[in-house]
């Protein structure tokens, strides 16, 4: 007892200097998100509840404390909010379904390659996320090579495209945000202990019942970091709607980009930002929560 | 005390100074969105001091942004012809950047800046009317210093006066055009006349209009009997959004584009587009004549674009001589040639007997009475309006 008390009586007390320490490590941290985050955010949130001055020039606002701007802003683009969050379920969900074989293969089967494969993963960050975007815009368009082949082999009739439907932006977002998914879970996999499974093999388990019981419940953290790589950016998402959708696949990501800078409506904009946020907020938690995944970090 | 720099030092120095000062542009450009944000407390106070104090001329590289396929390119050289001379002769450098793709869009991206009075990188900035009208009011124009623009005086008598800008004291109109229906000869071998044919069956989903709202609902209202340079109703307005809407749910229309539809018509995703003139004469040349341009039977819209120097600009005197370089007829005529839109400049249509006679006969460049009865100037809305309208038109287009 008195063994343990002295213990924690040094822990406690190593004097003013050693307590110090750790909040100035946080120091840059907390000074960024201060400066990066939390200021910006007052600065969104005051803006969110200005009305437009009644007379006044394009993009002069003044403060009225009006939360109906949520409201408005809300029932104006349910559409637009379902949809992102729609699109965003979709490809996140396609993007597991391609990388967890993927990362499985590079972590367990891929030998003296997987190095090359990793890298292979990653190669496409070399270039431009706009560029990418495009280039696909280019070879899945009207008079691209994709649409000829199919076209002259009667697989799609004349007047069906690849590029401006619902698809193309989902799948473009798919593909654009695979390495967020492929990355989290082989790491996860190639941390697991392969003697996990060989005693999962030693107890009579099946290959599918020791992925069911052993490898997948361990790789967890990295499949929940994954989702949640893809799914947030891509809620937010307005790139790939912009380049490889129409008019009516179009995201919050775009009407909180053509408030802020076509119609000069701050506020409408700024509300959308916060309605946006806490959405993804409120269905990231319910979904950590469910996944059970406390100890994800 | 100092001690004594050796020049190789010196250089060292003066080479981060500049990197510095690059960084910091960069970041106030990035954090540009950011500004929109924080700046709103000027837009409160009405932001009209914002000429008070007149930045002091440097008289370096004028950095112009206009928009694509507006000046007369040399696509083996890589090079603007017209540009290259002036800046042999006159010694100004200048850099030409196609950033305008729509004004909307422009005032957006630099409004932040203007609004600050931080420099937004240009010193010549092309707008339309509307759009210019809205950067004289808020006070984001410097005034030209007339002697050194003595080819000012060249300006079509119908452009000297404009009510946005009195007596052109901040503004002068670079070019004028039409808005009307574009198409792919190839695909649409007899071209288009009316707004029935744009939205045949033929061409669903291979549609593109104009993100530039009165030039896209400047044509619908036509179409639909309503004249937009009148004081047209909130529900005329609002029936030709409809006709707009419908289009899009009904899957015709592929996409609301600024400029950048040029590029959709070249690689065969658009076919038919409500386009500019100039712009699709100019991509027709350049592309073994494979577009053609219509102003609507039902009528078009006629509108100009201007340069004005910007408040936060400190190259008046050089971005001035850049402008008045551009009213010699000769070289306006050059411009027109390549252009193809309607040259602002008195004299130019005989210098252009000179380039090409046929050209000169263009009713696109030099419109005839004839022409110029088709087509309509949008009218100008109030702030409320202004707002009203474009959220509508937005919405119709998904944002």
């Amino acid at each position: 007892m008195a063994f343990a008390h002295a213990g924690t009586a040094t822990a406690s007390k190593p004097g003013r200097a050693g307590m110090r320490i750790p909040y100035l490590l946080l120091l840059p941290g907390l000074l960024w998100l201060l400066m990066f985050f939390v200021l910006p955010l007052i600065n969104l949130a005051e803006t969110s509840t200005k009305t437009p001055i009644a007379g006044g020039e394009t993009g002069s606002y003044e403060q009225t404390f009006r939360l109906q701007n949520y409201v408005d802003a809300f029932s104006e683009n349910s559409a637009q909010f379902s949809r992102s969050f729609i699109y965003a379920l979709l490809a996140t969900l396609l993007a597991l379904a391609i990388s967890y074989p993927l990362a499985y293969a590079i972590a367990f089967k891929s030998g003296k390659y997987k190095n090359i494969l990793l890298v292979l993963v990653i190669a496409p960050f070399f270039t431009s996320f706009l560029l990418r975007t495009i280039a696909w815009k280019q070879i899945l368009g009207e008079e691209g090579p994709v649409i000829s082949i199919l076209r002259t082999f009667h697989l799609i009739g004349p007047d069906t495209s690849i590029t401006a439907t619902a698809l193309a932006v989902v799948t473009g977002m798919t593909y654009n945000f695979l390495p967020f998914m492929t990355l989290p879970i082989y790491a996860s996999l190639e941390r697991i202990d392969p003697r996990l499974m060989e005693a999962s093999g030693d107890l009579y388990a099946n290959g599918l019942t020791t992925f069911r019981r052993v490898t997948f419940p361990l790789s967890m953290p990295g499949v929940v970091a994954g989702t949640l790589l893809t799914f947030i950016p891509a809620a937010g998402d307005y790139v790939n709607a912009q380049i490889l959708g129409n008019p009516t696949t179009k995201m919050i990501g775009n009407v909180i980009d053509s408030r802020f800078f076509r119609i000069v409506d701050y506020p409408t904009a700024a509300a959308l930002s916060f309605t946006l946020m806490a959405a993804i907020l409120i269905l990231i938690t319910v979904y950590i929560r469910r996944a059970g995944t406390d100890e994800l970090v | 005390m100092k001690p004594e720099l050796t020049p190789e030092v010196r250089s060292i120095v003066r080479a981060q100074l500049s990197r510095r000062r690059f960084i910091a542009g960069a970041g106030a450009v990035s954090g540009a969105t950011l500004l929109a944000a924080c700046g709103s407390k000027d837009a409160e106070s009405g932001s009209a001091d914002a000429t008070a104090s007149a930045p002091v001329d440097e008289g370096g590289t004028v950095r112009w942004a206009n928009w694509p396929a507006y000046l007369d390119f040399d696509s083996d050289k890589k090079t603007y012809t017209s540009l290259e001379t002036f800046k042999a002769a006159s010694g100004i450098n200048v850099v030409y950047k196609e950033d305008v793709n729509d004004n909307d869009e422009f005032y957006g991206k630099v409004q932040g800046q203007l609004k600050l009075g931080k420099d937004i990188g240009y010193d010549i900035v092309t707008l339309t009317d509307w759009m210019a009208g809205r950067w004289v009011r808020m006070g984001y124009t410097q005034a030209f210093d007339e002697a050194n623009l003595p080819n000012k005086k060249n300006i079509l008598p119908t452009l000297a006066n404009v009510g946005f800008d009195p007596g052109r004291k901040s503004t002068l109109t670079w070019q004028s055009g039409f808005a009307g229906f574009g198409w792919n000869k190839e695909k649409i071998p007899g071209g288009i006349q009316s707004i029935e044919q744009l939205f045949d069956k033929k061409n669903k989903g291979r549609v593109e209009v104009l993100s530039e709202m009165r030039d896209t609902m400047g044509i619908i209202l036509q179409a639909q009997g309503v004249d937009p340079s009148q004081p047209f109703t909130e529900d005329q307005f609002m029936n030709a959004i409809d006709f707009l809407q419908q289009k899009i749910s009904d899957g015709f229309i592929r996409q609301v584009k600024g400029n950048d539809y040029l590029e959709d018509m070249v690689s065969g995703d658009a076919v038919a587009v409500i386009g500019w003139s100039g712009d699709i004469f100019s991509l027709s040349n350049e592309n073994g004549g494979k577009f053609g341009f219509q102003v609507p039977e039902s009528g078009g819209t006629l509108w100009s674009d201007n340069c004005l120097i910007p408040s936060t600009s400190k190259n008046k005197k050089n971005a001035e001589t850049v402008i008045n370089n551009y009213y010699d007829p000769a070289v306006a005529a050059q411009v027109a040639a390549f252009v193809n839109y309607i040259c602002p400049v008195v004299g130019a249509q005989a210098e252009m007997e000179k380039i090409d006679p046929e050209l000169a006969k263009s009713p696109f460049i030099f419109p005839d009475d004839a022409t110029l009865a088709k087509v309509r100037v949008f009218r100008t809305l109030t702030v409320d309006e202004e707002t009203k309208y474009s959220e509508a038109f937005q919405a119709a287009a998904g944002n």
